[in-house]
């Protein structure tokens, strides 16, 4: 991965729909060979992004650049940039092999050479073979990878993705992110990805983007943004976390700042356990548990008032006994390092 | 809403009855096309012959009748092609506001009642001193005959989307190679299907034509004129019969066309 | 892999197409793309179409002069009072009634067709019936009301029909009937009546086959669920969903029969319809402004009906 080269330049861009902001002011930087991706709810802006470094959409302010270049303004057939779509947009009419081979038969390619990169694209989304089957012949998997390959043959300098996985379900969304992440890395290309998924995201992405109601919030690694969150938003949407403010955390740590400390931080001992300097706790009893399979997760009512969510995993075979843990009194105990400081108004 | 159990036995008369009353009397031309009869009217007829359809073939002024209908049928197909595709896609992909405008417009022609499009044309035509010719027949018939390209068409871009032609784009395609590669094929059989139900309803057409025509009689205005000819009757009877085979079988294709459509989607 | 931003200058370097230099004009003014592409059929539609309908407004508010034989642009109600008088709203009358007429027996007779199609025929059962209400639908018109001239003819089907049954003074007492008798069934209003819901009945099935195909099975189950017998569900469920069906299909018979002047001089007899009135003074007699006002009065009825008729929701049947 080349940290040095910006493949996309985002610059102040906005995108207004009469006088819905869609995009209100976004500027970022995804450099050459990364896995990126826009990580946010319906409607805050992340599809809007890729469609307008697609071509699709065009900002009402600021400017988006491809290799320091001005795109702007261009058309999506003049941008080295290609797209596989949510819905796959494989042409009906058209063989397996003919979709794949699209881009370079509009480049005028001469045939054997197409057929020859048809198979070799065909062969790294692993569907040998298939080039004379039609799309409605496909299961939904199999015509996600035909888009793929169709997006990635003819080499375009970044490869956009829509929430391509969507439509799968669980266990072949898991197979395919990491099949995802693994053909990005055999082709080196920048991948740019959008999805509300923060699983996924935290799964594939070198660098994410946390998007909310058309702003950035956050910008980094899935590490960065999960142990370090900027703001209540990013520390919400990218898992759960534990928001204290106010006078609780006054109580807790002597000080009115508000911090978060994720769940699975927190460790339920027994209301008289001894703790060390380095740690803070709380008293409290459990108000409601829920069984999950590997964890269990506890909301504990605390005694200075609040809630507080704890998550343990499962190590003992869970027994019918073990269910009735509702309103056992506990201590809640996590270590001071794991306390994450919100800014101000975050 | 479909039921289990069997049908009430009226309901199932009735729906009999229904389906006979709208065949029968297309099943009975066919029988006296071939009737011995001369006045070609008494039921049941008293022999069978197809001298009539010898007879038919001989006339001069069925001929010049049936070819001025092809061409006027041809000509306004290919007119309301271009402008039913024309107009179809400008709705379907453009953005702006008055689109219900558009689609009232279009189907405004078919749907008022034929004598009124007949008169406003005619007297519209009058009062700029134009004669009535070949191209004025054709100019009635276009004004109803978008509406079945128009919809035909606009259904199938419903049907298929956006996103494959922005991914042709994507793909590096500029907007006619997108046409020529990506549109066309997929509005391929609403073309067809529409342009044969264009064919018919301009080959049929009667009402607005005899307003808009001058001394030209296309085959519905002639077969209007046979019927106040009792002599003729036989020969009238052997021309209405090809023409329900003609008009049968283009509907048929266009019906087969839209099925397919349905079933691949 | 080697990457530069002088790859994209290499790609526009290259001589670009005619088309795509079109393309990427297109591109950058969408608007004027999208009005291009309508101008042509806006042009024939707008202007040649609704430009004549309005010229022909425009033309009942002008004056002829039965003298002379002209047209003359002065602007008067006339002609408009001219329809008041009894002979021209006897015609009006008239065709109305017989309008009303055809729609009632199209609905009763459209009804249990469309109701069987959707609800007890399968696959291609119901294939075939839809095929056979279409076929008649797009077959020629004109060749549609001939067959009638023929079944109605005094020594046609009919006759020979009645004739086995011992039912020919019956015919002959109904033709007797002032109003809708006639010298014989190919020139009476029964005949006419009988011709009209022939020709129209594809156009009120239709619609109600559609209206029916809406009504999802799960209310019938519901309404049975709650305690209501077939015919009781049939009566207070499927027949009002259904209506605004053969409420679209009423406004098709009901323009169509208005229109028309091809039935009403093939088959009746000598009183007039609006369709043949239009033609008769538009004709030699060249009274323009009178038949336009004339066929204004359709357009006007239709106008009324369409606006009760979206009321009651056929505009989603359609």
């Amino acid at each position: 991965m080349n940290n040095s080269v910006v493949a996309v330049r985002f610059i102040d861009v906005e995108r207004h729909f009469d006088e819905v902001a869609a995009v209100n002011g976004i500027s970022l930087e995804i450099y050459e060979g990364e896995f990126f991706t826009l990580l946010g709810p319906s409607g805050s802006g992340k599809t809007t992004c890729l469609r307008m470094i697609a071509g699709f959409d065009h900002p009402t302010a600021g400017r988006i650049e491809l290799y320091g270049r001005d795109v702007t303004g261009l058309p999506p057939y003049e941008r080295d940039v290609h797209t596989v779509f949510q819905d796959y947009a494989l042409f009906p009419h058209m063989t397996v092999g003919e979709n794949v081979g699209y881009s370079l038969m509009i480049k005028k390619k001469p045939k054997p050479e197409i057929q020859k990169r048809v198979e070799e694209m065909l062969e790294l989304v692993r569907l040998p073979g298939l080039a004379k089957r039609k799309p409605t012949q496909l299961s939904g998997g199999q015509r996600q990878r035909v888009a793929l390959a169709r997006s990635l043959i003819d080499q375009p300098k970044v490869l956009l993705l829509d929430e391509p996985l969507g439509a799968l379900d669980l266990k072949l969304r898991q197979q395919m992110q990491i099949e995802l992440k693994n053909i990005q890395k055999q082709v080196g290309i920048t991948f740019v990805y959008v999805t509300h998924d923060q699983e996924e995201a935290l799964t594939m992405s070198d660098r994410l983007a946390v998007f909310n109601q058309g702003r950035v919030e956050q910008v980094g690694a899935p590490t960065e943004i999960y142990e370090n969150p900027a703001t209540v938003f990013a520390a919400n949407f990218v898992g759960v976390s534990n928001v204290i403010r106010d006078g609780l955390a006054q109580a807790l740590t002597g000080s009115s700042q508000s911090f978060t400390v994720r769940p699975e931080k927190i460790a339920l001992r027994q209301p008289d356990a001894k703790t060390s300097p380095s740690e803070c706790f709380a008293d409290g009893v459990i108000r409601e548990q829920v069984y999950l399979g590997m964890y269990s997760r506890y909301i504990v009512a605390l005694d200075l008032g609040g809630d507080l969510m704890a998550v343990e995993q499962n190590l003992g075979v869970f027994s019918p006994e073990m269910q009735a843990e509702c309103g056992k009194r506990v201590r809640a105990v996590w270590d001071k390092a794991h306390i994450h400081m919100l800014e101000a108004g975050g | 809403m479909r039921s289990r159990f069997r049908p009430p036995f009226g309901l199932t008369l009735a729906a009999v009855a229904a389906v006979l009353f709208l065949h029968i009397p297309l099943l009975l031309i066919g029988l006296y096309a071939f009737t011995t009869e001369e006045t070609a009217y008494t039921f049941p007829p008293p022999g069978l012959t197809t001298r009539w359809f010898l007879e038919a073939f001989q006339r001069a002024d069925l001929w010049s009748a049936l070819t001025l209908s092809l061409k006027v049928a041809t000509i306004t197909t290919l007119i309301s092609l271009a402008l039913g595709v024309l107009a179809a896609f400008a709705v379907h992909h453009g953005k702006f506001i008055g689109k219900e405008a558009i689609t009232f417009l279009v189907i405004l022609p078919i749907a008022l009642p034929g004598i009124v499009t007949g008169i406003a044309l005619r007297s519209a035509l009058k009062m700029m001193s134009l004669e009535f010719s070949f191209w004025t027949i054709v100019l009635g018939h276009v004004t109803f005959c978008i509406v079945t390209i128009y919809n035909n068409v606009i259904a199938r871009l419903r049907r298929t989307g956006f996103s494959i032609v922005e991914a042709s784009m994507d793909l590096g395609a500029d907007t006619f190679q997108t046409f020529r590669y990506v549109i066309l094929p997929t509005i391929a059989s609403a073309l067809l299907a529409g342009g044969m139900l264009a064919f018919s309803l301009s080959f049929d057409e009667v009402i607005v034509t005899t307003f808009t025509a001058g001394q030209q009689a296309t085959l519905p205005i002639w077969i209007l004129a046979q019927l106040s000819r009792p002599r003729d009757r036989p020969v009238t009877n052997v021309v209405a019969f090809f023409v329900i085979i003609i008009t049968t079988l283009p509907i048929l294709l266009a019906y087969r066309l839209t099925r397919q459509d349905e079933e691949v989607q | 892999m080697a990457l530069s931003s002088s790859t994209f200058d290499h790609a526009n370097a290259r001589k670009a197409s005619i088309g795509r230099r079109f393309s990427r004009y297109f591109h950058r003014h969408p608007r004027l793309s999208i009005l291009l592409l309508l101008a042509l059929p806006l042009l024939w539609l707008g202007a040649v179409y609704f430009g004549s309908l309005g010229a022909l407004v425009l033309q009942s508010f002008f004056h002829y002069d039965s003298y002379s034989g002209h047209v003359l642009p002065q602007l008067t109600g006339e002609n408009y009072l001219e329809l008041l008088s009894p002979s021209n709203l006897s015609i009006v009358l008239r065709t109305t009634s017989m309008a009303v007429a055809v729609t009632l027996a199209s609905a009763l007779l459209a009804f249990p067709l469309a109701y069987y199609s959707v609800r007890y025929a399968k696959g291609r059962t119901k294939a075939l019936l839809y095929l056979a209400v279409i076929l008649p639908l797009w077959s020629s018109y004109i060749v549609r009301v001939y067959s009638w001239k023929l079944i109605l003819a005094r020594e046609g089907i009919i006759s020979w029909f009645l004739a086995q049954l011992g039912m020919t003074q019956l015919l002959e007492n109904v033709l007797k009937l002032p109003g809708i008798g006639g010298a014989s069934l190919s020139m009476s209003m029964l005949g006419m009546w009988m011709v009209f819901v022939y020709i129209w009945l594809p156009y009120m099935i239709l619609p109600i086959h559609a209206a029916l195909e809406r009504v999802p099975k799960t209310l019938l189950e519901a309404s049975g669920d709650l305690g209501a017998r077939p015919g009781q569900t049939f009566w207070k469920v499927t027949l009002p969903l259904a209506l605004p069906g053969v409420v679209a299909g009423s406004i098709f018979t009901f323009s169509l029969t208005l229109g028309d002047f091809i039935i009403p001089g093939t088959i009746g007899n000598s009183s007039l319809f609006i369709g043949q009135a239009v033609l008769r003074h538009q004709g030699t007699a060249g009274n323009i402004p009178l038949a336009a006002a004339l066929t204004v009065v359709p357009m006007a009825v239709m106008a009324v009906y369409l606006v009760i008729a979206r009321r009651l929701g056929a505009f989603d049947a359609l």
